[in-house]
């Protein structure tokens, strides 16, 4: 092979990885991600289509109810809307009333949201970000929940 | 008083730093000694400096100084000593001051073992990275300062987060900045090359072993965090594709990278300007990484309107030294001499393969962890990037480079031979498809992608021992030559033998796991039992604890074997701080050879029963002892002699020596 022949093959090899690589991440920047919602951003066309996402909120104040054996209720509140979620598993260590929760799940016929994970942040502060960014957006933001 | 000595020393490092960060470069381009002379003595009294004021900081944590801030917000008198310690990085100031303490000694380093270094290059490397020091060192001045002082002071600290409280905390993020800032020698070094517009097989001699040592380090560091937060956060996981994972994952992935293109530029003196610029993206990687985790932007770019100098700054940092040396390096690398040719099949094909391949995943990696970040920012929309993201486009660009990695070693330099490589592996081949099969026979079609997982992990073990074999001259001669081969290999073919085995190891161990793994929920009374991989695991019952900063209840179980017998007990707790108002959960986890059984206690039950989670997690150790076995290869490597500059000549002396 020529010293052009030679480049030419490292470069179309390079261009062919780089070109398989890109069709992999636009097809999972469409089919693998996760819209985030707050309660009372919920779409009908959310509820309707099943499609997985998160949900972010605070656990509101009450409605924890423990079931049968792992199962547990509660609902997500942003202070405007609240959405009934059931879970069936251990909560985290920062699941408390009051305190923010991003939940991965989806919605079942009947409008309650199955969760298949609960999250409450392992950082620094109580209130994910996302969930805190939400609430001062929709001015019912009350305040850092700063550690005593 | 002390503590204004640590802030005063901090300042003064700044000032210093300032200088390091000019006379030494003028110095080099006038071609003026006794400026250049400037940068080794300055980079000495930096480290000492920023030294001393880290140790300021530390007296001030063990002897409970609420009235630096620092301290009291996370700090309690009741923590035990060695939290004390590690909680000085434990936060966002100490942690950048460990940061720039290590930047610095890194320089001290540089200095001491660059004596015979051309003095123009030391004197621009030194001056490179007083330029870093220099803006981080303003950054803690200006915007992060732990020393500042509260007025009057409380009685009593915050504590630090319990999630933190752990033997973890004293190894993860010292090993990791080790590995994020060791980077930045390799940056100095390719920024000194573009000023000075000469680069050589010499300047490459010198890279490698910086960037073999932070490689080591960041392989240990992030294979601690992995499994500290495997045992800390009590949901098994290992792995979480989480943004700060993300974030030390890019510059391992293009360091390792660099590590395969700086050995075809050492060997071949080819790829040249490449690896330059591969030195510039992994340090600009790390970089970008310390911006991710402390910038506090990464799940919400709207961090920056509740701190918005920190995070602005550090943006600020990266744009400039980002920017700054890719401008750099388009400006000045045509004048860098293009190097030796190669056919497409060789020893430096198959590196090049590795790069494109590494790059390549490095890139899926920073689009699923930038995209999130853009597109709230550009549109408002919130989404999240997670494991279904990184598990389609990572995995299938690791596939082939994994498949290729037993071929590279055996190819030859220059012009290599796929076939004969190919017959040499056929060995290592047949033993993979058995494997495969044989897990395909006990798992049926279920386990089609384990079985694979499996193969292709055997093949990574038998390709690397197939290597050393071959070097020994394995057929050819007898066991005793053979023996006496080895023992008279470099060390950095051991290095390699040790590297690829250790992935081989981390992969079957990752395959192991995400298959073959079982989890069971359920709420336990006293007495109940509940099976978990060939053992029965039986909760006995649930004790009260207090200890000197939290409440315990700790939940005793005993393990029994498949007849019956007691094996041993085993210990999970939920721990309750009062000081933070937290509870942790401390997982219970038996290691059974290479497997774990994994315990976790969930809330109480309303029926005096506990929920607890119980994992079987088959061959999960072999994931972070793979990791070891890759850190044994890089610290063979490390300690080969060709690498010690001057040290060939000695090895020609000795082997002189014994042939006489």
């Amino acid at each position: 092979m020529t010293r052009k022949q030679k480049r030419l093959s490292v470069i179309g090899g390079g261009l062919l990885v780089l070109a398989v690589a890109t069709a992999l991440v636009l097809f999972a920047l469409q089919q693998k991600i996760a819209f985030f919602r707050m309660p009372s951003d919920i779409q009908t066309s959310d509820i309707q289509s099943e499609s997985r996402f998160r949900l972010g909120g605070l656990v509101e104040k009450g409605t924890v109810v423990r079931g049968n054996g792992t199962k547990v209720s509660f609902s997500v509140t942003d202070h405007i809307k609240s959405v009934p979620v059931t879970y069936d598993g251990i909560l985290p260590d920062l699941f408390r009333e009051d305190q923010g929760v991003v939940i991965e799940g989806r919605f079942m016929q009947g409008g309650a949201f199955v969760a298949d994970s609960v999250l409450a942040k392992h950082d620094e502060n109580y209130m994910p970000k996302e969930v805190a960014d939400s609430l001062k957006a929709k001015g019912v933001w009350q305040g850092e929940s700063k550690p005593q | 008083m002390t503590v204004e000595l640590g802030h005063f020393a901090l300042v003064l490092a700044l000032a210093l730093s300032m200088v390091q960060a000019v006379l030494p470069v003028l110095g080099a381009r006038r071609n003026d000694d006794r400026m250049m002379a400037v940068a080794t003595p300055a980079a000495f009294t930096v480290f000492a400096l920023i030294a001393l004021s880290f140790a300021v900081l530390t007296s001030a944590y063990v002897l409970s100084d609420f009235s630096v801030q620092n301290v009291f917000e996370n700090s309690h008198s009741q923590k035990p000593l060695l939290y004390k310690f590690t909680g000085v990085w434990g936060n966002h100031e100490g942690s950048m001051l460990l940061w720039v303490l290590i930047l610095s000694f890194f320089s001290a380093l540089v200095a001491f073992f660059g004596n015979n270094l051309p003095p123009a290059l030391k004197a621009n490397v030194l001056g490179v990275q007083a330029w870093i020091g220099t803006a981080f060192l303003l950054f803690i001045v200006a915007t992060s300062n732990p020393f500042a002082r509260i007025n009057p002071a409380p009685i009593e600290g915050r504590d630090l987060n319990p999630i933190l409280q752990d033997i973890g905390l004293a190894i993860h993020p010292p090993m990791l900045y080790l590995g994020y800032v060791g980077f930045s020698v390799c940056f100095s070094f390719a920024v000194a090359a573009l000023i000075d517009g000469r680069i050589d097989a010499a300047w490459a001699r010198w890279v490698r072993p910086w960037t073999l040592a932070a490689w080591l380090f960041l392989t240990g560091g992030i294979a601690m965090g992995s499994y500290w937060a495997y045992y800390e956060l009590g949901w098994g996981g290992w792995w979480f594709w989480d943004p700060v994972e993300n974030a030390s994952f890019m510059p391992w992935l293009a360091g390792t990278a660099l590590l395969h293109s700086a050995l075809v530029m050492e060997k071949r003196s080819a790829l040249k300007i490449w690896t330059i610029l591969l030195a510039i993206l992994t340090f600009s990687l790390s970089l970008l990484g310390t911006f991710l985790v402390r910038s506090g932007v990464l799940t919400s770019v709207h961090t920056f309107a509740t701190d918005p100098g920190r995070g602005l700054f550090i943006l600020a940092i990266l744009v400039l030294f980002i920017g700054g040396s890719l401008a750099l390096f388009a400006w000045r690398a045509q004048t860098l001499e293009p190097g030796g040719l190669f056919q497409p099949i060789s020893r430096e094909g198959a590196l090049v393969f590795n790069n494109l391949f590494l790059t390549t995943a490095a890139a899926t990696v920073l689009i699923g962890t930038l995209y999130p970040l853009l597109l709230e920012s550009l549109t408002g929309e919130k989404i999240s990037v997670g494991a279904p993201f990184f598990n389609l486009t990572f995995g299938p660009l690791m596939i082939p480079l994994l498949a290729a990695v037993p071929f590279g070693p055996l190819l030859a330099w220059k012009r290599g031979d796929i076939l004969a490589v190919a017959q040499r592996l056929m060995l290592a081949f047949f033993i993979a498809l058995l494997a495969v099969a044989v897990v395909l026979y006990q798992t049926s079609a279920s386990g089609v992608l384990a079985a694979f997982g499996i193969g292709l992990a055997v093949w990574l073990m038998l390709g690397a021992l197939t290597d050393l074999a071959l070097k020994a001259g394995i057929g050819k001669t007898s066991v005793h030559v053979m023996l006496q081969r080895v023992v008279g290999l470099p060390r950095s073919a051991f290095g390699t033998t040790f590297a690829h085995f250790g992935l081989g190891v981390t992969l079957m161990g990752i395959v192991c796991t995400s298959t073959f793994a079982t989890e069971s929920v359920l709420v336990m009374k006293p007495g109940d039992t509940v099976a978990a991989g060939g053992y029965t695991l039986r909760f006995d019952r649930i004790d009260p604890v207090k200890a000197s900063n939290y409440n315990e209840d700790q939940g005793r179980f005993t393990i029994l074997n498949s007849a019956g017998r007691e094996v041993t007990d085993l210990l999970s707790s939920k721990r309750y701080f009062p000081v933070r108002k937290m509870q942790t959960t401390e997982a219970g986890i038996k290691t059974f050879l290479f497997s774990q059984l994994y315990v976790s206690l969930g809330d109480p039950g309303k029926d005096g029963g506990v929920v607890v989670r119980v994992w079987w997690k088959p061959w999960v150790t072999l994931i972070w002892l793979g990791a070891v076995v890759m850190m044994v290869g890089g610290g063979l490597s490390l300690l080969d002699r060709r690498l010690r500059i001057g040290a060939p000549a000695k090895a020609r002396t000795l082997k002189a020596r014994v042939a006489a």
